[in-house]
């Protein structure tokens, strides 16, 4: 799945996205089923809200995480592997 | 950052009950021969937890770090709390489900749930035709079920069907499905009949063969195919006609928390029946004692207490020796290799109860049907069925 800067995404259906704070992690909960993301993974899905696109959110990140290279093609392939996994839908469609 | 993709880990920290099982009420309206509650629950019926116990539970088990919470039984909706316990579960940020056979849901009540913040509803199927579903639950709820299952689609709830598989209704696995898709399932559980508690009684009752088990796995492998993306579909398979045991539970004491009608606390559904322990009970132990520190938690916890076959095999990471109450259940041993491992020196009585179970005069015995009738002869030790799978003394 190519996913585009101007994509929006939110949460999908009956999937919940959540801080654990036993766990010290972002968590997305569905029927039968719990993944538990680490840091990476748990910064980007927090910013994903069904407004802001894919390209606000590298934006976002290069700033906050100035110091990573090729953060980019980390958070597009977080995305890619996000829609594969059904963890989220497409808002601009 | 640098590896964002391979951060993203299904493992689950070690040793936090990270799924509760609140087996709220062994009443039942429904008598399924396949019913895994304890053959002997009918003295459970009149000592359950308050509703303050239980939300004492939920908000203990939470801050051990549990998030899953199942709500089951028996029939949990025979309880008119459930409400109240679905409200506390969602504000302590549970994902919460229900699982129901659906008797009891109101248009009323699934409004609270919803509004309660319940997370999603099970709801169990029999069969695709009326006289086998009313045959193996013993009641007239077909039609019921179905209805339900269009309830819980037009509040907005992901449909989650569960269908325990059994020689009945094993043949019908390609239009089980084709009706769940037709219902709108989201997920679909096939489960086949694991023997515990009443399916244990039933077992050759309801065993299917080998030919019919392939048949089904097909069918539902060319489902998936088909489907694709729009429905998920579990296919459990049977340990019986596996060569390797199941890791029951996931591990003993790993990631499930039971806590049952009267109270105990419980690694996994049927601990009860294993000899000479003690399990905790909420009424007079912590959660957190429970799942830490009591000795029945930590009794076969890891894999120290391992025995051989197992302790020194190279597979005893992927299944931990199997399943306790099966080992003590058809060999009279909870701590021998699960008898479905081809390495057990007990392998022998589960292939004696494949052929059993196609031994046209055993398998042609009548069904106990899971009723208080029949469940209080267990207490009482007067139900003639009970012993037979104990091979050893």
């Amino acid at each position: 799945m190519s996913v585009q800067h101007t994509d929006i995404y939110a949460i999908a259906l009956h999937h919940r996205f959540q801080w654990e704070e036993a766990q010290q992690s972002y968590v997305i909960l569905f029927p039968e089923g719990m993944i538990k993301l680490h840091g990476g993974a748990g910064e980007i899905l927090k910013r994903v809200d069904g407004k802001v696109s894919v390209g606000d959110i590298v934006t976002a990140l290069k700033n906050t995480f100035p110091d990573v290279a090729d953060i980019e093609a980390d958070i597009i392939g977080m995305f890619e592997l996000a829609l594969e996994k059904g963890w989220l839908r497409q808002i601009n469609v | 950052m640098a590896q964002l993709n391979n951060g993203v880990a299904a493992s689950v920290t070690q040793k936090q009950p990270l799924w509760l099982l609140a087996e709220v009420t062994y009443r039942c309206p429904l008598h399924c021969a396949f019913c895994y509650n304890p053959t002997d629950y009918d003295k459970h019926t009149k000592n359950e937890l308050t509703t303050e116990q239980w939300i004492s539970a939920l908000r203990d088990a939470r801050k051990m770090g549990a998030i899953q919470l199942g709500i089951s039984g028996g029939e949990p909706l025979l309880r008119d709390d459930i409400e109240d316990i679905v409200v506390e579960a969602h504000k302590l940020g549970y994902y919460s489900n229900l699982i129901t056979s659906g008797v009891g849901l109101t248009e009323k009540r699934i409004q609270a749930f919803k509004e309660g913040g319940l997370d999603h509803i099970q709801l169990s199927m029999h069969d695709i035709t009326e006289d086998i579903s009313n045959f193996i639950t013993d009641t007239r709820t077909f039609e019921l079920k179905k209805k339900v299952a269009g309830m819980i689609k037009a509040h907005g709830y992901p449909m989650v069907l569960n269908v325990v598989i059994h020689r009945y209704n094993i043949d019908h696995v390609d239009k089980i499905l084709e009706m769940a898709e037709a219902l709108g399932a989201d997920y679909v559980e096939l489960a086949n009949t694991q023997y515990y508690g009443w399916s244990l009684v039933n077992r050759s009752q309801l065993m299917p063969t080998r030919e019919q088990l392939n048949r089904a796995e097909a069918a539902t492998n060319a489902f998936r195919e088909r489907i694709g993306n729009k429905m998920k579909v579990f296919f459990v398979v049977p340990d019986y006609f596996s060569d390797r045991p199941k890791k029951c539970m996931n591990g003993w004491g790993e990631v499930f928390m039971i806590v049952t009608a009267n109270g105990d606390v419980l690694p996994c559904h049927s601990a009860r029946v294993l000899p000479g322990m003690t399990f905790p009970n909420v009424k007079e132990n912590g959660l957190e004692w429970a799942w830490k520190e009591s000795p029945a938690f930590n009794k076969y916890r890891g894999m120290d207490w391992l025995k051989e076959p197992c302790r020194s095999c190279d597979e005893k990471e992927n299944d931990l020796g199997g399943c306790r109450c099966q080992s003590y259940l058809l060999s009279g041993d909870a701590e021998t290799a699960d008898p479905v491992c081809t390495k057990s020196p007990h392998r022998h009585l589960i292939d004696e109860a494949l052929v059993a179970a196609q031994d046209p005069i055993i398998r042609e015995q009548p069904i106990i049907f899971r009723t208080d009738k029949n469940s209080k002869k267990y207490v009482e030790g007067s139900q003639e069925r009970v012993d037979q799978f104990h091979a050893l003394p």
